[in-house]
């Protein structure tokens, strides 16, 4: 199969700006969603909880 | 450290030296009347040491159950003293290439000492020596601490690790010889990157084992980096080193694209090293050992979550910026270049999250000078990723590519930003690491941060005008329409500037060396802090405030 230069260029000008362009929006909104904020802010916190051994 | 090895393991560990140790044997048969020969001597040595090592202890009583109840951080721990030793060489090679061009005799006429081979002597010590043991070692230390779970078996990391190092030896003693296939930080040949394919799947493979036995639920934001930079790494090595060998028994390989393509493979290869090596991996140190010496949470999870997914798309369109105005097409090029500039986005979202976080916390930035090697590195990367986007912008790109501010532009990004963190998180975590109160001399850390802050300073500035120099004298034309000045002419200007670089990297070596001394005494150090040092010394020994909320 051969592709052609003119296909693959149009491809990555279409389909390859829309699914960044998707991506980035899912991304944002997983970040930004509100309902997510308490699991980061416990995800952050997590690291400082001083324990010295690995649960068993 | 054998003796924490059980029998099996020990076993298995000496199964696996002889299994490398018998294909050291057949590269020396094969490459008799090749270079290759003298590597296959060299793996065969290092395989055979490694047996006696662990036949040394061998009959050593086996370990209590008690160890199951610590983390596994004997790796880390040796991983830490390599890197510690890859830096003051790769350092000192560099500086020795930086004298090289202030004066061009100092090769002393041997053929392994020419710039030409030092140099990737000089990068590969610093980027895979230096800091690829320290990410192998602080991956492993911060993925059982936010993972609550130990690595999952004891020879695994061992083979990692010490696979790991045995390619960058390979890689180091192989340019000396003139063993290279001349891909700017892709030298090492055909089957010194094989092995490297080999170690490196191992190490994700572990990485992964050891997350599916975590006990806390949600990935920390550090281990996403940490695969990442593991996960894109293995791509990149394997599309970009794919090439036949003259024969199996002749070092000498020829890469499977050629032209344009081979140019594009490359920098998209040579990019994403940048974006995955020296900036994700890194990132994943950052991200825990400056909260955790701050002894507050990262300012905000989110915008980390936001750039890390940001880094993984935009990166990876980036590479073709290193080919600006060659035969690459056009839209390719722009396309380099828009990702570039959008690169800023998630690249600061970093630098800001280092800066925010230690808003409020000023005082411990003073006086802690591990806290301010963080801090630093936050602001370089920010400048660096800056300057990055500005200069893959095409008409800047048509003044500052091939000259001196591209090397002025990367070290910004390795002494700035790379060796600062990785300075600031080796000295949080030797203390943790071995139990110890706190590092041997704060003086001596004191010192190197000084010392590094303004070697790199010099460094960069110097690069900076003689690149622009440089760039300048290339594109003046005279009256009658020709050049105004010679390439000798140039390298006349950039005399003075070279001088200043290479002050600038002694100075850097010199802080490094102190580093390394450091470390190296605190381990020495009698006494342990054991009793009351747990994983975090830092709460004990400063009395760190409650964590407060991260927004």
């Amino acid at each position: 199969m051969i592709v052609e230069h003119a296909f693959l260029v149009g491809f990555s000008k279409s389909f390859g700006l829309f699914y960044l362009i998707a991506l980035s929006v899912a991304v944002a909104i997983h970040a930004m969603k509100p309902s997510n904020k308490q699991r980061f802010d416990e995800a952050a916190r997590s690291i400082l909880r001083d324990e010295a051994e690995p649960w068993r | 450290m054998i003796a924490q090895l059980t029998l099996i393991e020990r076993q298995h560990a000496i199964m696996i030296s002889a299994a490398i140790a018998l294909l050291g044997g057949l590269m020396i048969l094969a490459g008799r009347d090749d270079l290759m020969g003298v590597h296959g001597a060299l793996i065969s040595a290092a395989s055979i040491i490694m047996i006696f090592r662990i036949g040394g202890s061998y009959y050593a009583p086996p370990p209590s159950e008690d160890r199951l109840r610590h983390y596994y951080d004997d790796p880390s721990k040796v991983g830490i003293v390599l890197s510690m030793m890859w830096v003051v060489v790769g350092l000192a090679v560099g500086d020795w290439v930086a004298w090289q061009l202030v004066n061009p005799d100092l090769t002393f006429g041997a053929g392994w000492s020419s710039f030409g081979r030092l140099r990737p002597v000089h990068t590969t010590s610093v980027i895979f020596g230096f800091g690829g043991n320290a990410l192998i070692a602080t991956s492993f230390y911060v993925l059982q601490r936010t993972s609550r779970a130990r690595l999952p078996d004891q020879v695994t990391p061992w083979f990692v690790l010490f696979g790991y190092n045995l390619f960058c030896l390979l890689a180091v003693t192989g340019y000396m010889m003139g063993i290279t296939q001349s891909k700017e930080y892709a030298e090492p040949e055909w089957y010194t990157d094989l092995w490297l394919v080999v170690v490196w799947v191992t190490y994700f493979i572990l990485y992964l084992r050891t997350l599916a036995r975590r006990k806390e639920p949600h990935i920390y934001v550090s281990n996403w980096y940490y695969m990442a930079f593991i996960l894109v790494v293995a791509m990149l090595h394997i599309v970009n080193n794919l090439a036949v060998p003259v024969s199996i028994g002749h070092a000498k390989s020829y890469s499977a694209f050629s032209g344009v393509q081979d140019a594009m493979t490359q920098w998209w290869y040579g990019h994403n090293a940048v974006a995955f090596f020296l900036t994700a991996g890194f990132l994943g140190m950052m991200y825990y050992f400056l909260p955790m010496r701050a002894g507050r949470p990262i300012y905000s999870y989110r915008m980390s979550i936001i750039s890390f997914w940001g880094i993984t798309f935009f990166y990876m369109w980036a590479g073709s910026h290193h080919l600006h105005f060659t035969a690459l097409p056009q839209w390719v090029q722009t396309l380099g270049m828009t990702f570039s500039l959008m690169l800023l986005i998630p690249s600061w979202a970093s630098a800001g999250n280092v800066l925010l976080t230690l808003n409020g916390a000023w005082d411990k930035v003073r006086d802690d000078a591990t806290l301010r090697f963080m801090m630093v590195a936050g602001v370089f990367y920010g400048l660096t990723t800056f300057e990055g986007s500005f200069m893959a912008i095409r008409s800047v790109n048509s003044l500052s590519h091939y000259t001196d501010w591209t090397i002025g532009h990367v070290h910004a990004g390795a002494l700035g930003w790379v060796a600062m963190i990785t300075f600031g998180s080796i000295y949080a975590c030797v203390p943790w690491l071995w139990k110890r109160e706190r590092m041997y001399s704060p003086k001596l850390i004191e010192a190197h941060f000084w010392l590094a802050l303004a070697g790199t300073v010099i460094y960069v500035f110097a690069m900076w005008n003689s690149g622009i120099v440089q760039g300048l004298m290339w594109r003046t034309y005279n009256e009658s329409g020709t050049l105004a000045y010679s390439f000798v002419d140039t390298l006349v200007a950039m005399h003075p500037y070279y001088i200043a670089r290479a002050v600038g990297g002694l100075l850097f070596l010199i802080g490094g060396c102190l580093g390394a001394y450091n470390v190296w005494k605190t381990i020495k150090l009698p006494g342990t802090a054991a009793e009351h040092a747990g994983d975090l010394p830092q709460h004990v020994v400063l009395g760190a405030g409650i964590p407060q909320a991260a927004e």
